[in-house]
């Protein structure tokens, strides 16, 4: 009987250790929900800003058409840039805290290799298209810029599944889908941003709350 | 008592069947990585890859990122086979206890 349950003991030790080793399994359902409300507070403060510009159409105007310099810093001073970096932050904070906490209650270090390996293949896809975003901004393509974010930020998700939890290669595939459908709906981005980055993240985090979090986080 | 002779005495050790569980998942792991994945000092962690080295389990490469040096660990096709041979005897020992 001891010998039997030693046994158990080693097979389950045997497949935390390949879990663990092979991928980053610290992140919080939490951190998805908290950055999606973050998402939808965010754009909640940039529909209104839209809506005093006069609606999609009108707020293109208020932005500048092409980037010279002097147009460029009008930009960064622009209240709509400003609410981008507070919710961009605000995500970031609380989605790395609740990870944080939950790498503490498991033990496991939470910058580690796994988590350096996920960090670089979310890092390849975002970075690049970051920088695509960005030139299609200097050519004045404003109306692709939010498709383009879920696009890019889809698939870095999917790519991000091989290193963390799998489920959140499906996150990334609605993220991917609801940015291709944005590029028919240009100028209602900021519908499509709440929706993929608010309401998918909170779905998202819940599910996997209670699928791995709510009971079990004692294992 | 078959089945007990099935289990690998190199595998008695919980760390060395750790190092085992990781190096069969990842391609290579360096020192630094199996020390914080099995969260054990330098020593220890050390010995007990000795202990696998010499059984032909696992083999090293030493190589240098920049000028600090980089040992490398990787499984053998011996050490794959005498654990998975480890994992089935576990199985079985399970399997009589219903």
């Amino acid at each position: 009987m001891n010998e039997q349950q030693q046994s158990l003991q080693d097979l389950q030790q045997i497949k935390q250790m390949m879990e663990r080793s092979s991928r980053f399994i610290s992140l919080s359902g939490l951190s998805g929900v908290a950055a999606g409300v973050c998402a939808l507070v965010g754009a909640w403060f940039a529909n209104n800003v839209i809506l005093d510009n006069g609606g999609p159409s009108g707020y293109r105007a208020v932005m500048p058409k092409t980037f010279e310099t002097e147009s460029f810093m009008d930009f960064f001073g622009h209240k709509l840039f400003q609410i981008a970096v507070c919710t961009f932050f605000a995500a970031l904070l609380l989605s790395f805290l609740f990870t944080y906490f939950r790498s503490k209650k498991n033990n496991i270090p939470m910058w580690g290799y796994s988590s350096k390996r996920l960090l670089i293949n979310v890092a390849v896809p975002m970075v690049a298209g970051g920088i695509y975003l960005y030139r299609q901004m200097q050519f004045g393509n404003f109306g692709l810029i939010a498709p383009g974010c879920l696009i890019f930020y889809g698939l870095a998700l999917v790519n991000a599944s091989k290193y963390t939890l799998g489920e959140i290669r499906y996150l990334g595939y609605c993220q991917i889908l609801l940015g291709i459908i944005n590029c028919w709906y240009v100028g209602y981005g900021v519908y499509f941003w709440a929706a993929g980055f608010g309401l998918l993240h909170i779905i998202y985090g819940m599910v996997m709350w209670f699928r791995y979090e709510k009971n079990n986080e004692q294992s | 008592m078959n089945l007990i002779e099935n289990l690998n005495k190199i595998f008695d050790s919980r760390i060395r069947l750790g190092i085992m569980s990781a190096l069969v998942v990842n391609a290579q792991l360096n020192f630094n990585e199996l020390k914080e994945l099995l969260n054990i000092t330098d020593g220890n962690l050390a010995s007990h890859l000795k202990t696998l080295e010499d059984s032909s389990f696992v083999k090293v490469q030493k190589g240098f990122i920049g000028r600090k040096s980089n040992t490398t660990y990787s499984i053998t096709k011996a050490g794959e086979k005498a654990f998975k041979t480890h994992l089935t005897a576990l199985e079985k020992m399970i399997g009589t206890m219903k």
